[in-house]
């Protein structure tokens, strides 16, 4: 187990790690049925690079994720694999443009000391061309894989520029899931939220719905994404949804002003806002529900 | 301006032709006002729409006639459920009947590009 003091002084220099179970929200006895064949574990989410991005809201936007790449390698413990939820690159119009930012990000990511890299795209790198220079360079933009008995799922809601999951990939979904016991912890990456977070921002899958109504009766499903920049923690039934921070530049709460643009860089605390996070699969201790009897039923 | 008194709008989009007719018309009810509805023309283009504000009084039916120049942008009014893609080449028509007061905010919820997140505008109802 990772000791917690030593967990939180490790990600202090990351400037905005937070600590998650991967479990949460999972009832008790069935946390017991699923804790079987689960080993605990933990990985590193890094979101919303935006490599390529010129502009006020990040001046030092070219070391940013280089300073990232050199924080999550200073981590004393390793983590198994390190997930990348999508804006890799900022957008452009130019499609030769998009593959040299692409490979730009892949050079800088290869110098992870944890080699164990998997990856999905954002709209900013895929919605322009239904995903093709990310299949190039990257491979599919959705799959499924397993890691010490946690099942892992990467949705794209993003190479159709209208944030859609679409029907194929839905029944992918449903037979993905279908392969495996109803107990088993899933964990779902997906770069925009699944659920309504801020429709009036377009933060939202247009059909995100049907994939949970899909997930809902997995009693063990935790959702991570990114698109949002900043963490924000919501609940659909029992599947948790958790957003990253970004490693570019924070954006507003939701709702907390009329436009979505950028919150101001701040050239005292450059990083501000900005981070990537730990997230600990643990298998949870027994717990026991207790209920008192008397002796014998008493009477009024 | 509370967006969420703005249920009781009967609103629909669609595209021009049969569908739009189909839908639409079919969809009026004897509450609507009589009478021809204001045509709004928008120009949609990168990253903006032309206009941005659009004014319509409370009760008056308005058909929004969008162009769109250069992409299958996407209009949506959140708070009203209501959206249309908005490929180029053909008129896309939306029909509004608003029945409260307030502003309502619209976006491109179809990724366009760089400036895509700042492609927004409003209608405003006035009394």
């Amino acid at each position: 187990m990772i000791d917690r003091r030593d967990f939180l002084k490790l990600t202090a220099v990351g400037g905005g790690a937070v600590f998650l179970s991967a479990l949460q929200g999972v009832a008790t006895a069935a946390a017991k049925d699923a804790a079987k064949d689960y080993e605990e574990f933990f990985f590193v989410q890094m979101s919303d690079t935006h490599w390529g991005y010129a502009g006020p809201a990040n001046p030092g936007a070219a070391n940013t994720l280089k300073t990232a790449v050199m924080t999550v390698n200073a981590l004393e413990r390793k983590p198994d694999f390190i997930v990348f939820t999508g804006d890799l690159t900022h957008t452009t119009d130019d499609p030769e443009e998009r593959r040299r930012r692409l490979l730009e990000f892949r050079e800088i990511v290869e110098q992870l000391e944890v080699k164990n890299l998997r990856f999905m795209p954002g709209e900013h790198d895929a919605s322009l061309d239904a995903g093709m220079a990310f299949k190039e360079l990257f491979g599919e933009t959705h799959y499924s894989f397993d890691h010490k008995g946690v099942h892992f799922v990467v949705l794209d809601n993003v190479s159709d520029p209208g944030a859609s999951l679409g029907d194929s990939q839905l029944q992918w979904l449903k037979v993905d899931l279908a392969k495996r016991k109803k107990s088993v912890p899933i964990v779902v990456f997906t770069h925009r939220p699944l659920f309504d977070l801020a429709p009036e921002w377009d933060w939202a899958t247009r059909d995100g719905a049907r994939a949970i109504e899909i997930l809902l009766p997995y009693p063990h499903v935790t959702v991570f994404y990114g698109h949002v920049h900043q963490e924000n923690h919501h609940q659909t039934g029992h599947i948790a949804h958790h957003s990253a921070k970004s490693l570019i530049f924070p954006l507003p709460a939701p709702g907390s002003q009329p436009k979505r643009t950028p919150l101001p860089w701040d050239p005292a605390a450059p990083n501000k806002g900005l981070g990537f996070r730990e997230v600990e699969a643990e298998v949870r201790e027994a717990e026991y529900k207790i209920v008192e009897y008397q002796v014998a039923k008493s009477h009024p | 301006m509370n967006k969420h008194t703005a249920v009781n709008w009967m609103a629909r989009a669609a595209l021009l032709g049969t569908v739009f007719l189909g839908t639409v018309m079919a969809g009026r009810t004897a509450s609507e006002p009589a009478g021809s509805p204001k045509v709004i023309k928008v120009t949609a283009q990168r990253f903006r729409y032309s206009p941005s504000e659009i004014k319509i009084k409370k009760g008056q039916s308005a058909v929004m006639e969008f162009t769109s120049m250069d992409f299958v942008h996407g209009f949506k009014i959140p708070a009203l459920g209501i959206r249309a893609d908005l490929p180029p080449g053909k008129i896309t028509r939306v029909m509004l009947t608003p029945e409260k007061a307030g502003t309502y905010d619209f976006l491109c919820d179809n990724f366009c590009g760089s400036g895509h997140e700042e492609m927004s505008g409003r209608i405003v109802v006035t009394e």
